[in-house]
């Protein structure tokens, strides 16, 4: 550790100091072979532990200490290692489709990965499904150390549980209504098996991403979502008709009610005013008969005359008169 | 003199001992090694990670996995009892417990695959033919529970026959009974510890694969038709509904009114018989009086004769 104190030219002077090294043209050579030794030696003896990242140090291949971010000290010829293990970093594997270039507008290789996402449900139908699992190391150690192919062996039980739990729901549960439990115990059973390995990694998250029916069967899907639109479509057409009629009869049959009662009011009113003016002329009437009438006999007929287009008087004693009348008959 | 020799000396030995033969060696984190001379294993395995000694030139060490290692088999097509073949891909965790022995009978990890290999396809073979198709699908029978409750199934064109039949193991059972007896098969001979087997994929082979899909398809189909003739149902109901309720309304409107006027002609009737009653001689004479200015006008010519009433004046004076 005491190389840590001294500075590179503090060193290189000891040791020419101890070698009695002299600053002759004949030592040059040597001194340059040995500040390169003295720096390759001091390349292999520090390394930099990033913020996100535990250090796991093995001496001669055993591990004896783990170090936290910063710039350490290990002893150089390959005597200690030092491996930086990305502990916050969260990995994402993806099940049924690859991620080309991520970002803004992820770009999807578009390869088919058939095997990968095909399952069998529960009732026997076939269902194309992607899923992600996100996951970091919890344990350096035992990640390192526990376990050989940590991706591969994620990969494995991802692929295993989902199957087993979708094999367990119906086509249409995991199409719609059980995604979030899928998700929920596909997560924890990954971890249950994971654990049993001891393999130190921790599932952050594991969520069904796409969830389609196999491509060959999309077309019939789409025709039943279609089907479903031209129901309630027809439905809603029905109704519009219904909603413009019914209230418009509705008015109609008021409007008829209305007039019905304007009728019967007008019948009534007309009867009454037509009977009290004959009540009340019948109370004169009574009073002096003879008279009243021949008044309203002579009256009407007046009226009546007046109004006539064509007037013949005719004496019957008078008799060939009438043939010498021309009778025009109008129209 | 002596001690700058020494520090000489000593490094430069260290240096020719390391080149010509290392009596060291390094057995990492996660490794175990055997010490073999001439080609024979000597003493234990080493399974402690560090810093060892050997003797130099004679014993050479090899390096082993101590760590979980991954098996991943060849998916197989096998046929299940109901007649159906299935394509199964299974996947394994081993590790190598007694490197000894391990060294001894498959020598490295390419003659362990070769154990596996035989091993596990016998014993998911032996296990997957013995069970129906849907056993090594479905773990449970949740959803036969929820049919049976009536939970799932009313409005699903997908439930089919095969969801009914009960499962007597389930792909669990079935898995851990090829765990079992690969365990049993590999026994300790060869230092190998399986971990445990699982089922990675389970699907039907590429035929019968295309017979689902024209099955999922028919039914499909069969849905989208029967949502199209409810469509039509429902049209045909509302318009009915429509058609009936628009009579009632007019029809109702209908006889309210022929009720209100029929009510108000009695009525009419009524006041004009009490009233005409009182004299109905006097009553026709207006009426007929009225009838005749109503019906004469300028077109009607009219001939009277002096006989009548009217004019009986005018031949005659005396009243």
């Amino acid at each position: 550790m005491d190389f840590q104190q001294k500075s590179p030219e503090e060193i290189i002077r000891s040791l020419k100091n101890k070698f009695n090294f002299n600053n002759s043209k004949k030592t040059t050579l040597p001194l340059i072979i040995g500040i390169l030794v003295v720096i390759s030696i001091l390349k292999g003896a520090f390394y930099t532990i990033q913020p996100s990242e535990v250090g796991v140090i093995l001496r001669f291949g055993k591990v004896v200490k783990t170090t936290s971010p910063g710039l350490h000290f290990k002893l150089p010829f390959g005597i200690e290692k030092a491996i930086p293990v990305p502990v916050e970093k969260v990995y994402t594997s993806e099940f049924g489709f690859r991620t080309r270039t991520s970002g803004v507008k992820s770009v999807y290789s578009q390869k088919s990965y058939d095997d990968e996402s095909l399952m069998l449900t529960g009732d026997l139908n076939v269902l194309d499904l992607e899923w992600i699992v996100q996951f970091k190391i919890q344990d350096p150690f035992m990640a390192l150390f526990n376990v050989r192919n940590v991706d591969k062996t994620i990969r494995d039980i991802s692929e295993s549980v989902l199957r087993r739990i979708v094999g367990n729901h119906a086509f249409n549960e995991v199409l719609t209504t059980k995604r979030i439990d899928i998700n929920n115990q596909a997560q924890k059973e990954m971890q249950d098996i994971l654990d049993s390995y001891e393999i130190g990694i921790q599932i952050v998250k594991l969520k069904l991403q796409d969830v389609n029916p196999p491509e060959q069967v999309k077309p019939a899907f789409n025709e039943v979502n279609q089907a479903k639109q031209e129901r309630e479509k027809l439905k809603n057409q029905a109704w519009e008709v219904y909603n413009q009629k019914i209230p418009q009869a509705k008015g109609e049959a008021l409007k008829r009610v209305k007039e019905a009662e304007g009728y019967a009011l007008e019948k009534i009113n007309i009867a009454q005013g037509d009977t009290k003016r004959f009540l009340l002329l019948y109370a004169e009437y009574a009073q002096a008969k003879e008279i009243t009438l021949r008044r309203l006999y002579l009256e009407k007929m007046q009226d009546t005359l007046t109004h006539a287009g064509k007037k013949y008087i005719l004496d019957p004693k008078e008799k060939g008169i009438l043939p010498l009348l021309k009778l025009e008959n109008e129209q | 003199m002596n001690n700058k020799n020494l520090s000489f000396i000593i490094p430069i030995i260290i240096i020719i001992l390391i080149l010509i033969g290392n009596p060291f060696y390094i057995v990492e984190e996660g490794k175990q090694a055997i010490i073999t001379q001439f080609g024979q294993p000597i003493g234990n395995p080493i399974t402690l990670s560090g810093l060892h000694l050997k003797i130099p030139f004679i014993q050479k060490i090899t390096y082993f996995e101590k760590r979980i290692l991954e098996w991943d088999g060849y998916p197989s097509e096998i046929p299940t009892k109901d007649k159906r073949y299935i394509w199964i891909d299974t996947t394994a965790r081993w590790k190598i417990v007694d490197a000894l022995k391990f060294f001894k009978s498959v020598a490295n990890e390419r003659g362990a695959h070769a154990i596996l290999d035989g091993i596990i396809d016998a014993a998911v073979r032996d296990a997957v033919t013995a069970q129906d198709s849907f056993e090594v699908v479905r773990s449970s029978n949740r959803l036969r529970k929820l049919i049976e409750k009536e939970k799932i199934g009313q409005e699903d064109e997908f439930i089919n026959e095969g969801v009914l039949a009960t499962i007597k193991m389930g792909r669990e059972k079935i898995r851990e009974e090829i765990v079992k007896k690969a365990k049993s098969d590999l026994g300790p001979r060869y230092g190998i510890e399986l971990i445990d087997v699982r089922i990675k994929r389970v699907n039907y082979i590429e035929k019968v694969r295309q017979n689902v899909y024209e099955r999922m398809i028919a039914e499909r189909k069969r849905a989208a038709e029967q949502y199209r003739s409810e469509g039509r149902g429902i049209r045909a109901e509302v318009e009915g509904k429509t058609e009936k309720e628009l009579k009632e309304i007019l029809s109702l409107a209908y006889k309210e009114s022929q009720e209100i006027k029929g009510n108000a002609d009695a009525q009419a009737a009524k006041i004009y018989a009490d009233a005409y009653s009182k004299d109905s001689e006097f009553f026709s004479f207006l009426k007929t009086l009225e009838t005749y200015s109503a019906t004469v006008d300028k077109n009607t010519t009219i001939i009277l004769t002096t006989e009548g009433e009217y004019f009986k004046y005018l031949t005659d004076i005396s009243p």
